[in-house]
Order: structure tokens, then C-alpha cells, then sequence
């Protein structure tokens, strides 16, 4: 059973331009943050799709690479999300407008 | 099969984390068929094991509630939907025309099995891993430092006891 590559490239743009529209349009810092995550795991499809097509293996080790840079953006970035909650008890970015206190 | 996870996907909205660990799951069995089995392994340990554990946690911690609807600004709308409009057309007319070219994939076509993928780590890839490592360090220090309160850090621990 074969699938045609454009499938793959066609399911990773879909998943990658819903990480760009939440991203645009959520009001939310986590659901922002959520964003990101499905447009970097558009990204890995597309990654693992194309080292199925030229048969290589190296993309999925650059996939494992953006999983790992991933986990430490994340971490980092829930860690910022939860000292802004602290100062401005708030979640809503519109709010957030201040670099300083 | 990929035209179902497809219709999985598109369909789902992206305001709740228990759809991203849905799109998580699904990309993981994708990533099975398509042969990469220890991506798929790593997928479901990292992504739908720790990084939603970390959304969810966040998301309690903090109690959020529903968004607030807010209005974007005016340009953005006159400036976007033309925009959107013709990046489609261009992506819609980029397909079409490169659609009897297309490649096949077969599935299973990857042979993902860990030994290889840990001689090509660790012999090519040796220096990126170890810098990830050191990545991974300061991320967890960073986000230490970040997420403990001003107070905690400040306080002078022998002046406590």
C-alpha cells in the first residue's frame, strides 16, 4: 500500500497553518503556546515524511532534535507563563503590554 | 488511513489540550505506519507523556478560565484576508499543478529501527547531542529560577534556622 508524499506534505501544512492561526487569533498565552507546539509537530511530519521518501535516516534524528529543543522551550516557556501570572494575575496577552511592573 | 488522521485533524479546534494530545496520538501512529518506529516511541514519551503533563499542570495551577474575546486590530483584518486569500490560491495552484508528479510513499518504507538511528546519533551527530544536553541543562535551570518565587530566591536560607 503506497501513499502519495503530497498526502504527507498536505496533512503537515494543515497542521502547521492551524498552529499559525491559533497563534494569531487565541487571546490565551497557553492555548498560544499550545499553538506552537502543533506547528513545530506539523514540521516533524513533514520531517519523517520526507526521510521516508529519500530513504535517510537523518530525519528522524532531526526530529529528535526539535522534540528535545521542544521539551526546553516548553519548560521555559510555562515557567514565563507562570511568572507573569504572578505579577499581573492574568492570563490574556492583551492585558500583558508592559515590559516593566 | 492518512486521509482519516487527516479528517481527525482538520476537524478538531485547537483551544483545549486534550485535542493536542488527539493530534499527538495520531501523529504518533503516523509515524508508526510510515515505519519510524522510535520517533514514534520518543513522540508519545515526549509530546503526549511530558510536555501535556507540563500543559496541564500549567493549566491547573492557574486556573484558566475562558478567553476573553477581544477585537483585532483594523489593518490586521484589511491587510490578512487578502493576504490568506492569495497564499491559499498559490498553495491550491502549486498542488494542482505538481499533482501528477507526486511521489509514493510506501508505508513502512523507513527502516526506523533504534540501532541505527543510535549509530547515526552518536557517531554524526555526537556534537549537536551533547550541545542539546547542555540546552536541556539550562532550560531546566532557567525554568527553575523562573517559575520559584522572587521571596525564595532572595530570602537568605541560613537566616532561617
Amino acid at each position: 500500500m503506497e501513499i502519495p508524499l503530497s498526502y504527507y506534505l498536505v496533512l503537515s501544512g494543515i497542521l502547521f497553518t492551524c498552529g499559525v492561526l491559533g497563534f494569531l487569533i487565541k487571546r490565551n498565552i497557553i492555548t498560544i503556546f499550545m499553538s506552537i507546539e502543533l506547528m513545530l509537530n506539523g514540521v516533524n511530519l513533514s520531517f519523517v515524511a520526507y526521510a521516508a521518501h529519500w530513504h535517510a535516516l537523518s530525519g528522524q534524528v532531526f526530529v529528535f532534535f526539535v522534540m528535545v529543543v521542544a521539551a526546553a522551550e516548553s519548560a521555559v516557556g510555562l515557567a514565563i507563563i507562570i511568572a507573569v501570572y504572578r505579577t499581573r494575575e492574568t492570563l490574556n496577552v492583551d492585558q500583558v503590554n508592559l515590559l516593566k511592573l | 488511513m492518512a486521509g482519516a488522521v487527516n479528517l481527525l485533524v482538520q476537524s478538531h479546534p485547537i483551544n483545549s489540550a486534550l485535542s493536542l494530545i488527539v493530534v499527538m496520538a495520531s501523529l504518533a501512529a503516523e509515524y508508526l505506519l510510515l515505519g519510524a518506529e522510535f520517533v514514534a516511541a520518543v513522540q508519545v514519551i515526549v509530546y503526549a507523556g511530558a510536555i501535556m503533563v507540563l500543559f496541564l499542570i500549567t493549566i491547573m495551577l492557574l486556573n484558566a478560565g475562558k478567553e476573553v474575546r477581544s477585537k483585532g486590530s483594523h489593518v490586521a483584518t484589511l491587510l490578512g484576508v487578502p493576504g490568506v486569500t492569495i497564499g491559499a490560491l498559490l498553495v491550491g495552484w502549486t498542488l494542482v499543478g505538481r499533482s501528477s508528479t507526486t511521489q509514493l510513499v510506501s508505508i513502512g518504507a523507513l527502516w526506523g529501527d533504534p540501532k541505527s538511528i543510535a549509530r547515526l546519533l552518536f557517531h554524526d551527530f555526537l556534537l549537536p547531542f551533547e550541545v542539546t544536553s547542555v540546552l536541556i541543562l539550562i532550560a531546566i535551570m532557567g525554568a527553575v529560577v523562573l517559575a520559584s518565587r522572587p521571596e525564595a530566591i532572595a530570602r537568605d536560607p541560613r537566616k532561617d534556622q
